[in-house]
């Protein structure tokens, strides 16, 4: 899972002795680790891109997990389980990638439940059928992989190294989805018009998870400079679509997009004008399940409060009584 | 609302087999050891990557300032001679 650009920095140029030399290690690919000396703006993007980032896995846990019980199978609830379960494990990484910047973990979850940090807008739609887990696997997380894989060789050190591990582990994401896809499309005339209708709800969401267009993202500037990001929302939306529109042609599914026609001479699928005006909706909070995914977190995080208290409190009864031997 | 009460940091180290030392994996946050075990243990360990774990609170990790990197490193660079490469052995001699 991802959190798109909605990691937006400031494009202030810092012409400072230290910034410059900063520059050069970056230049130089030198890798930058927590203790180093880096640009306020530096460590003020990275901690807002990774727990955006962290806080999109943890998000992203809801539209899958509601799923959970009702898998059709032994096989698809085991491996639905098991790719939930990883999605928590990635947004924890992710956390503590953050942490390493200098903020707490608790201040970051504070920010999610209060609304005041954003998550990808994707997760913000509902998953009305089995197939919509299909496609998510399918699309969201072969998005994921395609933004994820160039952050792999980010310059900090500690986002880097979560992110190698996180890509490690969701490759089964996206082919255990793709597999639900196959078999629905193979099944019955309902269970491939399941898979029609979800691949026509996902396809245009999953296309905005690259972020606004280049042309309007003024804002990546900085971050290429600083190699947090390494391509552009475009050229990474471009190799989506190219890698994806063959799986879904092999499925036998239409692509909900008119204008979705090949290019010969560059090579490049093209594809039809994408709704700004939704993207932005959805971000600024008013997408079809915003708030529900808000409140089952708050929710899940109060119904826990309990369990966080024990926890302190015989740790702290551990010492006392360690002490007192 | 309020944000909760800080759960300690730890750092979690894995052996991924015998005969390899343990490696930095990541961190977790537990208010006590076993705890840290265990979620080291959920998050670390979801594919066989290890066969033992250990758990450090990371307030009791002594590390060098990175800003004394040259003081502390810079001086072994000049001495190659402690460099297998750096002494002379004919090649008729073969391999030592």
């Amino acid at each position: 899972m991802y959190s798109q650009a909605l990691n937006t920095s400031p494009s202030v140029a810092d012409t400072s002795e230290a910034a410059t030399r900063f520059q050069k290690r970056i230049d130089a690919e030198v890798r930058i680790e927590p203790n180093d000396a880096m640009p306020e703006a530096y460590r003020r993007t990275l901690i807002r891109q990774i727990s955006q980032h962290a806080h999109s896995e943890i998000v992203g846990m809801l539209p899958e997990g509601n799923w959970i019980t009702r898998a059709p199978s032994l096989r698809r609830k085991a491996a639905l389980l098991a790719k939930v379960q990883d999605e928590g494990g990635h947004g924890l990484y992710l956390y503590a990638a953050a942490e390493t910047l200098g903020v707490s973990r608790e201040e970051l979850v504070d920010q999610l439940l209060t609304g005041r940090a954003k998550y990808s807008s994707i997760f913000n739609y509902p998953t009305l059928s089995w197939a919509d887990i299909g496609t998510i696997g399918w699309l969201v997380d072969g998005a994921a992989i395609m933004n994820q894989i160039p952050l792999c060789r980010c310059s900090y050190g500690p986002y880097a190294r979560a992110m190698i591990r996180i890509c490690k582990e969701e490759s089964f994401h996206q082919r255990q989805g793709f597999e639900i896809m196959l078999t629905l499309c193979r099944g019955t005339v309902e269970q491939k018009a399941m898979a029609q209708d979800a691949l026509n709800r996902w396809w245009w969401p999953c296309l905005m998870m690259f972020g606004p267009p280049d042309t309007q993202s003024q804002h990546s500037d900085s971050s290429m400079r600083w190699k947090i990001k390494r391509f552009t929302n475009d050229s990474l939306r471009q190799k989506f679509v190219d890698a994806t529109v063959p799986q879904g042609l092999h499925l036998g599914l239409t692509f909900p997009d008119a204008s979705l026609r090949f290019d010969e001479p560059s090579g490049h699928w093209e594809f039809g004008e994408i709704d700004w005006d939704e993207f932005r909706r959805v971000l600024a909070g008013d997408g079809p399940c915003n708030r529900e995914r808000l409140s089952v977190r708050r929710k899940a995080h109060d119904d826990g409060a309990w369990v966080r208290e024990a926890a302190h409190a015989w740790a702290a009864k551990q010492t006392v009584s360690r002490e007192a031997a | 609302m309020m944000a909760d009460q800080p759960t300690t940091l730890w750092e979690v180290f894995i052996r991924a087999r015998n005969g390899v030392s343990h490696r930095h994996a990541g961190s977790v946050h537990a208010s006590d050891a076993e705890m840290a075990l265990q979620a080291a243990r959920d998050v670390y360990t979801r594919r066989g990557e290890g066969l033992s774990i250990w758990v450090v609170p990371s307030a009791a990790i002594v590390a060098s300032d990175p800003s004394d990197k040259d003081s502390l490193f810079e001086p072994t660079g000049s001495k190659i001679y402690r460099h297998p490469t750096f002494y002379e052995v004919p090649d008729e001699v073969g391999n030592m």
